[in-house]
């Protein structure tokens, strides 16, 4: 079977969501990531990236519990699936390799 | 809700609107999300922050992904084809079967595309015509800036307005309001002069400016510069008259002469100006200050200050800092302040701005705008008709049409088609029939374009390269497919295929209705135009049958621009009197199609001492009257053998009403005076039509004045043929004014000129009530013929029950009969409100007679029997045998 890519933001959403174990959902996700990141997201940015998680299957959701501050509505709670985990795994796996490779990490910046 | 409550909300529009576009499924996490996100935005950013963030984020969700709902018919992806309504191999078929269509049904398509078509290219025109009347002007960089200066007064309770401003006001404005000005220009109006180079002599248009008008203008100098008018003794060129007096030779520093007096150097030669500007007539500009040094009644009016003689106009362009407004205000009592005499009239100067000049300069006598704009509102508002008229025989075929492929549809769903695919073939062949019709539009307005320009007096250019035309037009082409389209592609593919298939399809009484209405609405339209067209040309033929009060039979006029053609009255008379061509010739101040003076300081035994009375002012000599051939209602014509009449005046019949007097005869034999100086008045005569012949003449005296000459006037011997005499006329004037060309105008053309606008506009109604007239009956021949085909095998029936032809006529016909009763019913009042608003504009004015609307209704009924009866008769004469064996 083809393996599935994720992209840079995707993998960062499904990182975020597996830390948050569980108690994922929109604002908390888009919060969380511009806390970590210091970039500006956007909701629907994150609930995009949710939907392609979901559709790729890396993700499942069920819908919580009404609040107050929501009007009433329920929110929709994300979890990491298996295949989501083994994916988050993978990639480090790549990255941890390639950094091992790495002879001389700090002449990066200089040399560029 | 309170105020308060309703601000700590999220705003509630972004709420409707995401609930509007999000799809179901998503709205209840997304929408809580934001409330969520909202709320803790709202604390720590503070709530207007929120609200405008929320209104971001909200549109932030608009796009496909959250839009597509869940259920819709998505289907699985498979190798062959990504989506079966939008595929490739879809989209080839939808063309395929519209354009078979097409082909198939040859009559109704080109009815559909000439229809569309042709009311496309009329609303294009009309749209461009509308453009370049806003482009007005424009050509001038400083637009934004520049403004004429004008004046409003008010006299005996009637506002006016006019740009008649006194000489010292230029020298006034540049000084004291240095800052709010970048350049003042006097101007001396833009009037035809005689320019000469060697053996080249020709009769051009120009002005006389002050120095920074160029600069004004922002001329496009092709050779010299702007700084050309600095030298008293200059002038610049326009493009075109450099050519034709100095063909390829460079003109820079060549001697020009001009009106046979002045010796000019050339310093410059600008980029004729365009058609569509108010200064396309410059041809020259010469130095205001060689105008002032040569022109002693205007010195006099700069030296002594002379505030209230209105004669000339000042151009401005303020500075980037300065307001119209704000400099309108500090000019606005200036002339009172120099002129304290006329605060009588209460004058008011403003500036008139540049993007006004053209659509909304003109005023009635209350002061209620009254200018050019309306005339662009009345054409948009046709040409918006005119497509409409289009569009909805468009509509009315298609629907007509598709009624018929009901069993089509059974057919294709049965076999498995999707309703969009149904949809979308229907919206293929609209817009199919749209697009061809576009096309065809363009090559009609192509072709239009020069006659169109002929007759609205315009040079507009097919704007190949703009963007926004072809923008516009593929935008309007969408619109129209798709709203023609939409009624056969929702409606029919709505069908349930068992019932079509089975022949029960019930369309219904009421399926007809609006179609009806439509019909209704094109032939109000239709009607409503017919009637305008009448009225406009008996309105113009109301005001041509106008008595004038004198001959313009043989009567020329000869402009004096050149010093060599004064001081010889009599020698010039005597030499044109012997030549047999001219029966006589006089001199005056004006020609008679012309009143270009009027005046006040007149009193008279018995005046009313509240009157501000102002005449018309004309200085003429003894052979006026014989000359243009005025009638005597009361006294004599001037005559050389009464010495006192070299004072003598001559009255008009409306002056002496508008004195106060009952009786022409009680004035004949008493004095006027004029600013203290007595005269005579000899005699009164019929009002002369001078002005415009829609207006009531205006109260004229005529007083006997040799030096005050501006136009000779000839009137040429009847017996001989005007090109024999104007050539002997030609020789005299050769002989006394040898370095100018012998210029002459027939009265009567000029006369003519006077009813030009109104016949364009009479023209252009018209041509458009004509194409109007045409959609409408293309439509109407179009569903005619549809019902014709649909009633096929009713018809039969009735003939073999033995109904005549007469009485089948009568069915088809009755139905559209009946709705162009309606719509005649319905355009009446609507004509009369609009033309009698019309009319109301000119003083002199015909009636809204009951013919007319009669006369109308009558036309469009005998052009409907026409187009109907065609194909009702075609129908009625049918073989029942062949109509009712097919099943």
């Amino acid at each position: 079977m083809k393996r599935t890519y994720l992209g840079e933001f995707e993998e960062i959403v499904l990182l975020t969501v597996a830390v948050m174990e569980g108690r994922a959902y929109g604002v908390v996700l888009m919060q969380e990531i511009m806390e970590q990141t210091r970039r500006e997201v956007r909701l629907n940015q994150v609930h995009s990236a949710l939907q392609r998680l979901e559709e790729k299957g890396m993700v499942k959701s069920e819908m919580g519990e009404p609040t107050a501050e929501r009007g009433g509505r329920r929110k929709r709670l994300f979890k990491v699936t298996a295949l989501g985990q083994r994916t988050l795994r993978e990639i480090q796996d790549v990255r941890v390799s390639f950094w091992d490779r790495l002879l001389n990490p700090l002449k990066l910046s200089t040399d560029l | 809700m309170s105020r308060q409550d309703e601000l700590s909300e999220p705003p509630r529009l972004a709420d409707k609107l995401l609930r509007f576009f999000c799809a179901p499924h998503l709205l209840e996490s997304i929408q809580g999300d934001l409330h969520e996100a909202f709320a803790y935005k709202a604390e720590t950013a503070g709530i207007e922050k929120a609200r405008r963030d929320y209104w971001w984020e909200v549109l932030g969700f608009f796009k496909p992904r959250y839009i597509r709902r869940k259920n819709s018919a998505r289907q699985p992806y498979d190798d062959y084809s990504y989506n079966p309504l939008f595929g490739i191999d879809m989209l080839k078929n939808y063309l395929k079967i519209a354009f078979r269509n097409l082909v198939k049904n040859r009559g109704y398509s080109a009815i559909n595309i000439g229809g569309l078509g042709l009311g496309m290219a009329v609303a294009v025109l009309i749209g461009l015509w509308v453009y370049d009347e806003f482009a007005f002007d424009r050509y001038h960089q400083h637009y934004d800036r520049i403004a004429k200066v004008m004046q409003k007064g008010a006299l005996n309770n009637e506002v006016f307005y006019n740009e008649y401003m006194p000489a010292p006001l230029g020298n006034e404005l540049a000084a004291k309001f240095a800052d709010d000005f970048e350049h003042v220009v006097m101007s001396s109006w833009t009037s035809e002069h005689i320019l000469a180079y060697g053996e080249k002599k020709f009769t051009r248009k120009g002005n006389y400016l002050s120095a920074g008008a160029p600069d004004l203008f922002s001329l496009n100098m092709k050779q010299g510069t702007r700084r050309g008018l600095k030298d008293q003794n200059s002038i610049m060129l326009s493009e075109s008259v450099a050519q034709a007096l100095f063909g390829t030779a460079n003109p820079i520093d060549q001697i020009v002469k001009l009106d046979n007096s002045m010796n000019l150097r050339v310093t410059g030669v600008y980029e004729d100006l365009p058609y569509n500007t108010e200064f396309r007539d410059l041809s020259f500009i010469a130095p205001w200050s060689l105008y002032v040094a040569t022109q002693d009644w205007v010195k006099t009016a700069i030296d002594n200050n002379q505030w209230n003689n209105n004669s000339w106009q000042a151009l401005v362009q303020i500075s980037p800092k300065s307001s119209f407004e704000a400099v309108s205000k500090k000019i606005r009592n200036l002339k009172l302040q120099h002129a304290p005499e006329t605060a009588f009239y209460k004058p008011e100067l403003f500036l008139q701005p540049m993007k006004k000049w053209h659509l909304y300069t003109g005023w009635d006598k209350t002061g209620n705008l009254d200018s050019r704009i309306q005339y662009v509102w009345l054409f948009g508002i046709i040409g918006v008709f005119v497509l409409l008229l289009a569009s909805i025989n468009f509509m009315n075929l298609s629907t007509a049409r598709s009624e018929k492929r009901a069993k089509e549809v059974g057919i294709r769903k049965a076999v498995g088609s999707y309703r969009t695919q149904l949809v979308n073939q229907f919206f293929t062949e609209s817009l199919m029939v749209v697009g061809l019709a576009f096309i065809l539009s363009m090559s009609l307005v192509i072709i239009i374009l020069p006659f169109f320009n002929e007759v609205a007096d315009k040079k507009i250019k097919f704007p190949v390269d703009n963007a926004w035309f072809w923008l516009s037009g593929l935008a309007f082409t969408l619109v129209t497919g798709i709203f023609s389209g939409i009624y056969p592609a929702f409606y029919l593919s709505s069908f349930q295929p068992v019932k079509v298939l089975k022949g029960v399809i019930n369309v219904g009484r009421y399926a007809a209705i609006p179609r009806k209405v439509l019909v209704v609405l094109q032939f109000t339209v239709s009607v409503t135009l017919i009637i305008g067209t009448i009225i406009v040309v008996k309105q113009i033929q109301h005001a041509k049958n106008r008595p004038i009060g004198y001959d313009r039979a043989g009567l020329i006029t000869v402009n004096m621009n050149t010093p060599e053609l004064y001081g010889h009255y009599n020698a010039l008379r005597d030499d044109l009197l012997k030549t047999g061509a001219v029966v006589n010739m006089s001199t005056s101040s004006t020609p008679a199609t012309d009143m270009n003076s009027s005046n006040g300081g007149f009193e008279w035994e018995g005046k009313d001492p509240n009157l501000k009375e102002n005449f018309g002012t004309i200085g003429v000599t003894h052979d006026f009257g014989k000359t243009v051939g005025w009638e005597f209602i009361s006294g004599r014509d001037l005559s050389r053998e009464y010495a006192t009449d070299s004072s003598g005046m001559v009255l008009n019949e409306k002056a002496v009403k508008y004195m106060g007097l009952k009786h022409p005869s009680e004035i004949v034999g008493k004095i006027m005076k004029w600013n203290g100086k007595p005269f005579t008045v000899v005699g009164v005569i019929r009002d002369m039509v001078m002005d415009s012949p829609f207006q009531p003449v205006y109260p004229t005296v005529f007083m006997l004045n040799y030096n005050w000459a501006n136009v000779i006037n000839i009137k040429l011997n009847p017996h001989q043929s005007a090109a024999s005499s104007l050539a002997k006329v030609a020789t005299v004037f050769r002989k006394f004014n040898p370095g100018s060309p012998f210029d002459y105008k027939f009265t009567d053309q000029q006369y003519a000129l006077k009813f030009a606008t109104e016949e364009r506009i009479a023209k252009l109604a018209s041509a458009f009530a004509i194409l109007a007239v045409l959609i409408s009956c293309l439509g109407l021949f179009g569903l005619a013929s549809f019902t014709a085909e649909q009633r096929t095998k009713e018809i039969g029936v009735r003939k073999v029950l033995g109904a005549s032809v007469a009485n089948l006529w009568a069915l088809l016909s009755g139905d559209f009969v009946k709705l162009v009763i309606l719509s005649c019913v319905i355009s009446a009042p609507v004509a009369y409100y609009f033309l009698s608003a019309w009319l109301l504009k000119y003083e002199y004015r015909t009636e809204i007679s009951w013919w007319v609307f009669v006369a109308a209704a009558s036309g469009a009924m005998l052009i409907t029997m026409l187009t109907v009866s065609y194909q009702a008769i075609r129908a009625a004469l049918l073989d029942p045998v062949k109509s009712l064996k097919s099943e």
